[in-house]
């Protein structure tokens, strides 16, 4: 525990609103998810120590960064925790590799120019090194800050919604560099955000945060799967997460054939080699039930399953939790959850009652292609 | 064109760009930490030290003047010690007058930089913490280089101030010619004596072109300056 990568538990208060928050986080990417307001920012900003808390204790790495009882509370400059913000905080007067280079001096001085040289190239920064942040378009100057973040030998990079400020076109852009990011560096990370693809994509552990507490904590299959959480990750986003690999591709019809348990799952095309193991997510809207496999229809992914849980709200919807078990020829392994929204109606129709055996009918059309990435490998080391 | 003017003229408009250079170079680095103390810093009694700063903005300048010979006269607390043990006289020298003109230009000055220090980004600077930068660094290196427009053009404003200082002047130092005899005293000395019309006129229109040099050059400056501060300028 004392050599967790992150261990904190602290508490403010500010008027009317107040902190407390305990949490840990391994190796790997852990994602801080909560509304805007949550305090999200706040948890980070005490973990950098730009704001200190009332009381508690913060651990990075074995090392105290703050205890209040012990009169604890280092530096933010002494800490080592790296940040990139929301707005890239690129120093203007500097050009882009003056600003990669601020935080440098925490390198050791044999290893500069090799880490700079290995910084620029995964993140593609090479031919702007020269320019000012003004010249540099959104995508660009929020690589530059996390290059710069990554320059400065953090023992724990923190990302306070990364991509919140940039459009489809340039998050899509960024997200593979931030994937590879954990993995490359052996730095832990711990990214916050408020967009569920995101996490599903980048996290190996979720944290949610609402009204300034950490209301569930765990591996990000785990938590959406659970029936209970999706007011907080929410309910019309709501949607567990599959693993699965890479089985195929159909290339005539644009389709990538996933094996899931044994269970085939096709989804939109994507560029991931053959045995790649992939998470994805289903939003449970875009799931619907049937008691026998239908013939005849539009929807490819027809997959057994057993009512796991059913949760009946106040309106006309019901949500089921559904176990799906591995095939026979799969061999041994662990059960998978998929969720579903469904009206009141059929679910008294249907008598979905717990236990009962039913195919969860998925359109491959529905599956996120944003939310469908290659496992970080910051996943794979957790597992090794 | 030595011949447009006097050389008591011209010894007047030396004297006058010595002092005020002294005055606005010397109050700098000061007119930069009272900068940031007001805008960054939150302690009991800010209000007491802002309302201080400004106080000779707000003051007759004579009275200014007079609070300089009390406390820097030969005979006052702070002069005494200094003549006694430094030797160092500042009444009826142009050292003097360079104190009088800087405490006159000083609110001017810091209102221009603690303006652009504001305007400064404070999660820059917090950024800059979390690269490893202790606070000094982060002044040096992101504060400074970012507020120095303001810096630019607080100096120039206090420069212009300072050559048209008369009142605290002529209070603490009196009107000593090749002295303390700055353009505006000699251009009031000439008014005073019958004949000096012309001389008055002269130096009239020369404190005009000087002001105007200043102002133009200090523009020049401070867009220079400033594009590079965001930029749009590569070095």
């Amino acid at each position: 525990m004392t050599d967790a990568p992150l261990h904190m538990s602290v508490r403010l208060k500010r008027g009317d609103f107040s902190i407390d928050a305990t949490l840990d986080a391994g190796p790997g990417v852990t994602a801080l998810f909560g509304r805007s307001g949550a305090g999200k920012s706040t948890i980070v900003a005490m973990l950098a120590g730009l704001i200190k808390p009332d009381d508690g204790v913060i651990r990075v790495a074995g090392e105290t960064l703050f205890d209040s009882q012990a009169g604890v509370n280092m530096a933010p400059e002494h800490r080592g925790v790296g940040c990139v913000f929301q707005d890239p905080r690129l120093f203007p007067h500097l050009n882009v590799a003056q600003n990669l280079k601020y935080g440098l001096n925490r390198v050791s001085p044999a290893q500069r120019a090799d880490t700079f040289a290995k910084v620029v190239d995964l993140l593609g920064l090479d031919g702007v090194l020269e320019r000012r942040p003004a010249g540099l378009s959104g995508g660009e100057k929020q690589r530059t800050a996390i290059g710069r973040a990554l320059l400065s030998n953090p023992r724990i990079l923190l990302m306070d919604e990364p991509l919140a400020n940039l459009d489809a076109a340039r998050k899509s852009e960024i997200l593979p560099y931030v994937e590879r990011l954990s993995a490359d560096f052996g730095v832990p990370v711990v990214y916050v955000s408020h967009a569920m693809e995101e996490v599903v994509r980048l996290a190996d552990t979720l944290v949610l945060v609402d009204a300034g507490c950490v209301k569930a904590h765990g591996p990000v299959e785990d938590l959406l799967a659970r029936l209970d959480l999706t007011p907080l990750t929410g309910r019309y986003e709501a949607g567990a997460v599959l693993n699965a690999t890479v089985a195929g591709h159909d290339d005539d019809v644009r389709l990538t054939r996933l094996n899931m348990l044994g269970h085939k799952l096709f989804t939109p095309r994507v560029d991931l080699s053959l045995g790649k193991t992939v998470r994805l997510r289903v939003r449970a809207r875009d799931v619907a039930l049937a008691l026998t496999p239908p013939v005849g229809t539009s929807i490819l992914n027809q997959i057994p399953v057993t009512v796991a849980q059913v949760e009946l709200g106040s309106g006309p919807h019901a949500e089921v939790a559904l176990s799906v078990m591995p095939k026979p020829s799969f061999g041994s392994a662990q059960a998978q959850t998929v969720l579903a929204r469904v009206t009141r109606k059929s679910y008294q129709d249907l008598g979905l009652e717990r236990g009962k055996p039913v195919y969860a009918l998925i359109k491959a059309v529905a599956i996120d292609r944003h939310s469908l990435g290659g496992l970080g490998m910051g996943a794979d080391q957790n597992k090794s | 064109m030595m011949d447009f003017l006097s050389p008591q003229e011209w010894a007047a408009l030396g004297l006058s760009l010595k002092v005020s250079l002294w005055a606005t170079l010397g109050s700098l680095p000061l007119g930069v930490g009272m900068a940031w103390i007001l805008a960054r810093r939150q302690f009991f009694g800010h209000g007491l030290v802002n309302a201080a700063v400004h106080l000779p903005l707000v003051l007759p300048p004579v009275v200014i003047g007079y609070g300089l010979l009390v406390l820097l006269g030969r005979g006052g607390v702070l002069g005494g010690w200094l003549y006694d043990v430094f030797g160092i006289t500042l009444v009826f020298t142009w050292k003097g007058a360079a104190i009088a003109a800087a405490v006159m230009a000083f609110p001017l000055m810091v209102r221009a930089m603690r303006l652009s220090l504001e305007a400064v980004d404070r999660g820059l600077e917090d950024a800059a913490r979390t690269l490893g930068a202790k606070p000094i660094k982060v002044f040096v290196t992101i504060t400074l280089p970012l507020m120095l427009p303001g810096v630019v053009t607080g100096g120039v404003l206090a420069f212009a101030r300072a050559l048209g200082e008369f009142g605290a002047t002529i209070t603490f130092v009196s009107n000593i010619p090749g002295q303390t005899r700055t353009l505006p005293l000699a251009l009031y000395t000439l008014t005073q004596s019958p004949g000096g019309e012309a001389g008055a006129a002269r130096l009239a229109v020369l404190a005009v072109i000087v002001a105007v040099t200043a102002l133009m050059m200090s523009e020049l400056l401070a867009r220079r300056v400033k594009a590079k501060a965001e930029g749009h300028i590569h070095d």
